[in-house]
């Protein structure tokens, strides 16, 4: 068996030549970095505090696929049902880490929907500006990624623009390359009093186990609007790391909803840094999982400057043999007076095989500030069980209708009717209900 | 249609129900009454199917069926429905939403089609107007921040929408005030026929005053200890339930 770090740097002496922007003296530079402290450091370990309660050594075992074939064989009719179809959107496809321009709908037109490669080669300055300005060097994963960096999203909202409609991201991976690893790099960008609404999703296809490793850096200027809808919703065959780290200035407002639905192991570190006064930051989100399904949030938000809100609501749905893990850290630097920072993690545990691990943390070193967490781990109500049971609604519609009505309040912030009814459906699928909510 | 014979149950080690006999029939209104703690609320949970308690004894028939066989829902399906004395607060489900999925499931459970949109709007209309209750319940969510009137409105409001053949209405009466009391009664004795039957379950008489019952019970200590006709229900409110307590102690 090939170690799976090993190979890592092994491959990088042969992919490094090709990747876009190697003639970028600075992102050369970069990447080699960034590989030095891969190697330095390699993947974490469950002795690692942040990686306490996931375990990666199951999924690093398997040998994956690094250098991947460069376009699949993917028609429009196999990603359609990943899509919003009743909903126009610009679009960009990455199959296996590779952008599928065929597949994709990108424009340059007021603002900038293309690829991180495309960027790579035509935006040195932006990339110099902003690449790895969000995402910390020393974590493993982001500086792995880093070292690959190929292409992804590339998002560039100029100043006072707002995007017309929004712009959906699909990352497939097939089983053309038997198990694969793949790395995406985002860069998304929204200058000053910009708006963008931007929903990702995550879908694996085939019969082949994969690995992504995945890294969007988000910057939000002054004033700016972004909304960031993640929809994760692999097979019991994926691991997914997803790395999204935001940047905010002052007064921007951004928005990211994160909805868990599969994956063999999913793990997402979600890290705002509001570096502005009166910077407002949403995290929310839903996950239902069921057997042999691990996911792990951990989140931070780090309040750098003073009168800013944080809201951070998470609900956990856990089915059959299932684990959840829910990390969130919020930090308060001394500078960040009057801060209001809320935190709320719940979980409903379907099944006695079912575990979750919670963990609430505050690091506040200001003295008036308003931060309040709590979270809940628990069953069904059963007397509003017998209630709906009592109305005629039968015991699995009973148990799915309540358990929708508890995910609900996570979904509010959604702002893209045509996704709620999406996730509607995708939650009542999960939970084998068939239900119609007009809520 | 409900026969109720030697009916005994208990909640872990308690006795509660320790032997009722009742038979109602199509068009009947029985007033159940009796001290607190005498077993009505019990009985009305065991009638509806709630699984705390246990059946030790006794047959309940609904109809020609044995109906202790049933889940709630299919309990429901047959036309029986509980007005809660605590409804539940259901946050994120809204009232119509709730209405909606209840009335559905039961015409599927019984093989009909979904009720048409058009005719389940006019029809939500026509019960919010029935108990006064303003459009804008209908979408907020089940219960949640309810005053105790609200929630005993929305009860009888799910009543009238299910239709159902018995109705049991625990404790319908308390926390509500005079004119709230009035609007569900008159709500309730609007949806009477010679088809259903209604059990008021009560601890005073003033429900009564507006819903005639046909026979008044009381209920002491698990069993029925007196039946009688409406006149039975002045008798307890002028002589309190001290005078039950002391025939059978």
């Amino acid at each position: 068996m090939i170690d799976l770090a090993q190979d890592l740097l092994s491959s990088f002496v042969v992919a490094e030549p090709e990747l876009n922007g190697s003639n970028n003296l600075g992102v050369v530079s970069m990447r080699k970095a960034a590989l030095d402290r891969f190697e330095a450091q390699g993947f974490p370990t469950t002795k690692d505090e942040e990686w306490k309660y996931t375990n990666l050594k199951p999924v690093l075992k398997q040998d994956y696929k690094i250098l991947l074939k460069a376009e699949a064989a993917v028609t429009f009719p196999q990603i359609k049902p990943f899509l919003l179809s009743d909903l126009d959107t610009y679009k960009l496809v990455f199959i296996n880490g590779k952008y599928s321009s065929w597949l994709s709908d990108t424009t340059h037109v007021g603002f900038d929907v293309c690829t991180f490669a495309a960027a790579l080669n035509k935006y040195p300055d932006i990339i110099a500006n902003y690449l790895g300005k969000a995402a910390p060097e020393g974590s493993s994963f982001v500086d792995l990624n880093t070292a690959f960096a190929d292409d992804g999203a590339f998002i560039r909202v100029k100043a006072n623009k707002t995007v017309d409609k929004p712009i959906e991201v699909l990352y497939l991976t097939t089983d053309e390359n038997g198990a694969a690893f793949s790395q995406v790099r985002n860069l998304i960008i929204a200058e000053q009093n910009a708006e963008v609404q931007i929903l990702e999703r995550h879908q694996n296809i085939g019969e082949a186990a994969s690995f992504t490793n995945f890294v969007s850096e988000v910057y939000a200027a002054r004033d700016s609007r972004v909304s960031y809808y993640k929809v994760q919703n692999d097979s019991n065959l994926a691991t997914l790391v997803d790395n999204t780290h935001v940047k905010q200035e002052s007064q921007s407002n951004v928005h990211v909803g994160t909805y868990t639905f599969g994956g063999k192991l999913v793990r997402n570190n979600l890290h705002f840094y509001a570096g502005g006064e009166h910077a407002e930051s949403h995290m929310d989100g839903v996950t239902i999982i069921d057997d042999g399904q691990t996911v792990d949030h951990h989140t931070l938000v780090d309040h750098q400057e003073p009168n800013c809100y944080s809201r951070e609501l998470y609900k956990g749905i856990y089915l059959g043999k299932s684990h959840g893990i829910f990390n969130g850290k919020v930090m308060v630097r001394q500078k960040a007076q009057k801060t209001n920072a809320f935190q709320q993690n719940d979980n409903i545990l379907l099944s006695d095989k079912a575990k979750v691990d919670t963990k609430p943390q505050l690091e506040i070193f200001a003295d008036d500030v308003r931060c309040s967490h709590g979270c809940t781990i628990g069953q069904l109500d059963k007397n509003a069980l017998f209630y709906l049971r009592s109305r005629g609604i039968p015991k699995r519609e009973a148990e799915g209708l309540m358990t929708y009505a508890f995910a609900s309040d996570a979904l509010e912030y959604v702002k893209i009717p045509q996704l709620e009814k999406r996730l509607n459906a995708l939650i009542a699928e999960k939970l084998g209900i068939n239900l119609e909510f007009a809520l | 249609m409900i026969k109720i014979k030697d009916l005994q149950a208990r909640v872990e080690e308690k006795e509660i129900l320790k032997g009722i006999n009742l038979d109602i029939k199509p068009g009947q209104v029985h007033a159940i009454m009796g001290p607190n703690g005498s077993g009505k609320s019990t009985l009305s949970s065991v009638i509806a199917g709630r699984d705390d308690y246990e059946v030790t004894g006794g047959s309940i028939d609904f109809e020609g069926e044995d109906l202790l066989d049933l889940a709630p829902e299919e309990r429901a399906h047959k036309g029986i429905f509980l007005s809660f004395q605590y409804p539940v607060e259901i946050p994120g489900v809204t009232v119509s939403n709730f209405v909606k999925t209840a009335i559905n499931e039961t015409r599927k459970a019984r093989g009909e089609d979904p009720m048409e949109a058009r005719e389940m709007l006019g029809k939500m209309r026509e019960k919010t107007a029935l108990l006064e209750m303003d459009k804008s319940y209908l979408s907020r969510s089940l219960n949640e921040g309810f005053s105790g009137g609200e929630k005993k409105r929305n009860e009888i409001f799910q009543m009238a929408m299910l239709e159902p053949k018995l109705a049991i209405l625990d404790e319908t009466d308390s926390g509500l005030d005079i004119d709230a009391l009035r609007i569900v009664a008159n709500g309730v004795n609007k949806l009477r026929s010679e088809e259903n039957a209604v059990v008021v379950i009560t601890h005073y008489q003033r429900l009564l005053d507006h819903i005639k019952p046909d026979f008044v019970h009381v209920l002491f200590n698990g069993k029925i200890v007196k039946s009688g006709g409406a006149e039975l229900a002045h008798e307890l409110e002028e002589k309190g339930y001290d005078w039950i307590k002391a025939e059978n102690a």
